[in-house]
């Protein structure tokens, strides 16, 4: 009943504000040019879907994602493990990985436009960059935060040190690695639409940077609504798989990276 | 033969002297219990015994050879939780066997038999989380049981359980021992617990530099009932002479804290 009730609050909460914008936008309170309003975004929507515009655009943002957020989580994973648990070559790279992470990203599009082209390489490489350091830095303290007492016990156990790999330490860092998933995914998005719209021909960044040279408020909207309504959609579904693979995990349901 | 012998071994960690000159040698199938006060070595030399620390001074002999790194020979009980989190009841029990290259398939048959020794047949699906603290000490005494070592060494084991559940454990503890009398090092600051466990109680003084003060045998009968023999006049009779010589160094150790 408790649940229900909040979603009454929530979902009146959006009604209030968008028949607010709606009603400011129509008596001239808000500039239509500079805001335009809630009616004509969905009719945009509706019409970007209706006519399959969009799909296109939609396809080309996900596969730039999904490429940024496995290759940076895969290339995270094994760097992170095998940094933790070689102590002096960790030493060595310290700083430089310091020094890498401390790039603000954005500043890597143009020259990865340069290097890669304007189409779909060079937004992974961005999503990349910024996915990786979440995978790097979890797994990193994943491994070494497990516990001493678990690790001599395997020992003694009798683990090799491959076995040490897949039944301590990965899983150990899975949980990390799984908790920041999130995170991760939000950082495969960014790194995508950040790319398209600095320099693309397809994607939803640009569609949304189109819709902003032309002045078209309602397009740059409508852009963001669907991008919105996208990244929500992934959050769900990584939820729901973040929940599966950490079910062992006392907490397993409200963990945050 | 000693299964297993120290000879003069002492250990510091940096100028602090933890043990020094310890002799101790323990015959096949003797059940020795060693007692001291908090932070007089106990398990330093527990750690000895079982390879994972090398005495600074003096010699550990494994059936007369010297011992180099683990002990091959040994199963290990923590004071602290040492099973796998991520893994259920029945993979952590199983996981001994696979790690010596048993199949999975064979190594989860039979540890689910063991599972069931130790009263946890029900629960080969949960994980540690959802176990009780005294479900999870038999987890890990099943875990490490299944691999069949010579040589047991418990580190105050049951220390956090609470009364009722202790002496439950301490008399499943007993019974499982007297199936095929391995030989066992029990580490516990709770004289009644040594008493009422062990062929022999041996004494250490107050750290630093603690040494062995005392060897007691106890000639208690079994199979013994830890409950009822605390009762008995022998029993009392040789607590009262082991307490004579240990309230001293539980003083000592108490000036020093």
């Amino acid at each position: 009943m408790r649940g229900l009730r909040l979603r009454i609050w929530q979902a009146g909460l959006l009604l209030f504000l968008l028949l607010w914008w709606e009603w400011a936008s129509r008596t001239g309170r808000l500039d239509p040019f500079f805001f335009s309003k809630p009616s004509d975004i969905a009719g945009r929507i509706w019409r970007w879907l209706s006519t399959g515009e969009i799909y296109p655009h939609l396809y080309i943002t996900t596969l730039e994602m999904v490429l940024a957020f496995f290759f940076g989580t895969l290339l995270g994973v094994v760097l992170g493990l095998w940094l933790a648990l070689a102590p002096s070559v960790a030493a060595v790279l310290d700083p430089y990985i310091k020094a890498l992470n401390a790039i603000p990203r954005v500043v890597l599009a143009p020259i990865f436009t340069l290097w890669f082209g304007l189409g779909v390489l060079s937004k992974v490489a961005l999503g990349i960059t910024l996915v990786f350091f979440v995978a790097f830095f979890n797994t990193y303290q994943g491994v070494k935060e497990v516990s001493p007492v678990i690790l001599q016990n395997a020992r003694l156990l009798g683990a090799r040190s491959g076995h040490l790999l897949a039944h301590v330490y990965l899983p150990a860092a899975a949980s990390w690695i799984f908790s920041s998933l999130r995170t991760s995914i939000g950082f495969a998005v960014i790194g995508a639409v950040v790319g398209e719209y600095l320099g693309s021909a397809a994607g939803l960044g640009y569609v949304i940077a189109q819709a902003e040279g032309v002045f078209d408020t309602t397009g740059v909207f409508a852009g963001m609504v669907v991008l919105m309504v996208f990244v929500l959609v992934l959050d769900a579904l990584v939820g729901q798989v973040e929940k599966r693979l950490v079910r062992w995990h006392p907490k397993a349901e409200g963990i945050q990276g | 033969m000693r299964l297993l012998e120290l000879r003069q071994v002492s250990v510091s960690f940096g100028p602090y002297v933890a043990v020094e000159g310890v002799s101790l040698g323990l015959a096949p199938g003797e059940f020795v219990s060693l007692v001291g006060p908090t932070g007089c070595g106990k398990s330093t030399l527990l750690n000895v015994a079982a390879g994972l620390l090398a005495p600074s001074e003096g010699e550990v002999l494994l059936n007369g050879k010297p011992l180099r790194g683990l002990n091959p020979v040994a199963g290990y009980l923590f004071q602290q939780d040492a099973i796998l989190p991520w893994k259920t009841a029945l993979d952590n029990v199983a996981l001994s066997l696979v790690f010596r290259g048993v199949p999975w398939r064979e190594a989860r048959e039979r540890a689910q038999a063991w599972l069931e020794k130790v009263g946890l047949g029900r629960f080969p699906r949960h994980y540690p989380h959802q176990l009780s603290g005294g479900m999870r000490k038999r987890v890990g005494l099943a875990q490490v049981l299944i691999a069949n070592p010579r040589l047991l060494l418990m580190d105050e084991p049951f220390s956090a359980l609470d009364v009722q559940t202790r002496q439950l454990m301490e008399n499943e503890l007993l019974r499982l021992w007297q199936e095929d009398r391995k030989t066992v090092l029990f580490v516990t600051h709770d004289l009644e617990e040594a008493i009422a466990l062990a062929d022999r109680v041996v004494v250490m003084s107050a750290g630093p530099r603690s040494r062995v003060i005392g060897e007691f045998p106890i000639p208690l009968p079994r199979p013994r009932d830890v409950a009822e023999i605390r009762l008995t006049p022998e029993f009392l009779r040789l607590h009262r002479k082991i307490w004579e010589l240990l309230r001293g160094e539980v003083m000592r150790a108490h000036a020093g804290a």
